[in-house]
């Protein structure tokens, strides 16, 4: 069996002082390895979710497994080992006055010898492309340098998991793709991933599981594709499927596409194919007896006709 | 209905932040018309938010920096009057909801505008209640604005401004936190009152799929400068441009540049999903009726 990163059991949370029931008896389980997106409206419960992942909220009933950890039972900082939490907002998570110092603030509180605390700095700077930025004030850099030394200050924790809460926010198209290209490396490094996010192009594009969550409930728990063939279900929580997907979704039946096409490539191809294999076929028909033995290989008619 | 009466004129206009070496805006001269729904694109830092802000004098007024050239709103000069005045003209919405939002309670945040406008008490009510209503946070009137969720807050932040009833109101990437439908919600509540009240609506965003089907006029501005404006239609059509500063097309769009890179040209060049199913829709049955 596949061994599990994060498991939730009745999991509801509440915020106080309006009783807000932000969870509702969610249960759920990642397995290692897993690249799993959550989506949802505005206030369906994403960011309450991964944050009692991290354990900075405790569950108002029922409980998350990290791994071997209760969240119930454990400290945020025995979690921070285990999982690491990128803000919807850098803004809300930088707070040192240089990168080099952001990125060894966490290590340096596992009380790590310098050499280790140093050794991982320098891993992290390089990974996340950061050498120029190393001496400059985090807060003073672009939105999308910031969000890359977050990241870097989580992976400097060398958690198994890492929770990003709508990485995107204020980013331009290119710093979207970064952030998404950046989770889909430590996937492939053996990371597990769960990424909150609006990006519904992104979603389907880098994800292989989605979890769907409505008003603190889950929705729907399932591939990108089949989530996104649920157009009425999706917009229960104000999601629409991307937009190419929507139009494969909007195309007559009758003329024969799949209606699941989740990126520009895909349909792409797909209409590729209609088109152009029936006009090969309509060449076909068109052609001469000659023309006709030639593309079929019969060169010894084609010979002949001569 | 877009008028041709100028609302907005931009002339010759650079600004330079204090201490900055640069310009965050450079040359710039334009205008916008009554009643338009302007849509500006541009990289991270290309000058987008500079741009929204010279539009109701936080720059230079607020800002302080080196402003050369002018800007006229509505025949007023926006360096030779209060930003207060201009805030009954202008409405703003800002990147980050959290920078704007200052109030203990919703209510009291869509409120704090109208009251200071010194309006009747009743007034200020239904302008709260319509407010509130239309970004879909009605029931939220008792709740702290620090209490909701990133998306919500947005809302509230258009909230506030709606309430003032500006005759433009500008929103910078304020919809950037919303779920898609919320999204849609916004553009499509904008441009009503867009039609409604020929509301004139200035909008910086990074979303393309809106951008083409709301705006009446998109302008691009790459490194500060202002260097492509049009109808969306030819904005999007042109791929080169729009690849060279790094702006994403509509899903549909790049669609049609992928079949035209494997010699396969819709009749249109789409930008919406209308657009491009019926391109198809064309192409296939074209094909079918050839081989028939």
């Amino acid at each position: 069996m596949q061994t599990l990163a994060i498991k939730a059991e009745s999991l509801s949370y509440v915020y106080q002082p309006h009783s807000v029931i932000a969870l509702d008896e969610v249960s759920f389980e990642v397995g290692k390895g897993e690249f799993v997106a959550i989506i949802g409206q505005n206030g369906a419960g994403k960011t309450t979710l991964l944050e009692n992942i991290a354990g900075l909220l405790k569950p108002t009933r029922g409980k998350v497994l990290v791994e071997d950890l209760d969240t119930n039972q454990s400290t945020v900082a025995e979690l921070s080992m285990r999982v690491g939490l990128v803000l919807q907002n850098p803004d809300q998570q930088l707070f040192t006055q240089t990168v080099e110092e952001e990125i060894a603030f966490g290590p340096r509180n596992l009380k790590l010898p310098d050499s280790e605390v140093a050794s991982r700095v320098e891993e992290v700077i390089a990974k996340l492309e950061l050498e120029r930025f190393r001496q400059e004030f985090p807060l003073a850099l672009s939105i999308g340098d910031r969000a890359r030394v977050v990241i870097a200050s989580v992976l400097a924790m060398r958690p198994h998991i890492i929770l990003l809460d709508e990485p995107t926010m204020g980013q331009d198209y290119r710093g979207h793709r970064q952030t998404m290209d950046i989770a889909r490396q430590l996937h492939q490094e053996g990371h597990t991933i769960v990424i909150a996010t609006h990006h519904m192009d992104l979603v389907a594009e880098y994800s292989r599981r989605i979890i769907v969550l409505c008003q603190g409930k889950i929705l729907l728990d399932d591939t990108p594709a089949a989530v996104f063939s649920q157009p009425e279900v999706l917009l229960r929580t104000h999601i629409a499927p991307p937009q190419i997907t929507q139009l494969a979704q909007s195309l007559t039946p009758s003329l024969g596409f799949s209606r699941g096409a989740l990126t520009v490539v895909e349909l792409g191809e797909e209409v590729l194919d209609k088109v152009n294999r029936r006009e090969s076929i309509t060449k076909k028909q068109k052609l001469t007896p000659v023309e006709k033995a030639r593309d079929s290989g019969r060169y010894d008619l084609f010979q002949e006709g001569r | 209905m877009i008028t041709k009466e100028p609302y907005i004129v931009i002339s010759d206009v650079s600004y330079r932040y204090s201490d900055a070496e640069h310009y965050a805006l450079e040359e710039l001269n334009f205008t916008i018309y009554k009643g338009e729904f302007v849509v500006i694109l541009g990289e991270h830092l290309a000058g987008k938010s500079t741009f929204c802000q010279i539009l109701n004098g936080v720059v230079p007024n607020f800002k302080g920096g080196e402003m050369k050239g002018s800007v006229i709103v509505d025949g007023l000069n926006t360096q030779e009057v209060s930003v207060a005045e201009m805030a009954q003209k202008v409405g703003m919405v800002l990147q980050d909801p959290a920078a704007q939002l200052f109030t203990t309670k919703v209510i009291n945040e869509v409120a704090f505008g109208p009251e200071n406008l010194c309006l009747d008490v009743d007034e200020i009510l239904e302008r709260v209640r319509w407010a509130l209503q239309v970004v879909g946070l009605a029931g939220f009137e008792e709740r702290s604005p620090t209490s909701l969720s990133g998306g919500q807050q947005q809302r509230l932040a258009i909230a506030a401004a709606l309430a003032m009833r500006p005759e433009v109101l500008v929103l910078d990437e304020a919809t950037s936190q919303l779920d898609p439908i919320g999204t849609i919600e916004i553009f499509s509540l904008v441009q009503e009152l867009n039609k409604k009240y020929n509301m004139t609506i200035v909008i910086a965003t990074h979303k393309s799929e809106e951008a083409a089907q709301f705006a009446d006029r998109i302008l691009i501005l790459h490194q500060h400068r202002l260097i492509a404006q049009g109808v969306p239609q030819e904005i999007y059509q042109n791929t080169k441009l729009l690849e060279q500063v790094n702006i994403p097309s509509p899903q549909v769009s790049r669609l049609a540049t992928y079949l035209e890179e494997h010699s396969l040209r819709l009749p249109e060049f789409p930008i919406t999903i209308e657009q491009a199913r019926k391109g198809i829709e064309q192409l296939v049955r074209r094909s079918k009726n050839c081989r028939l």
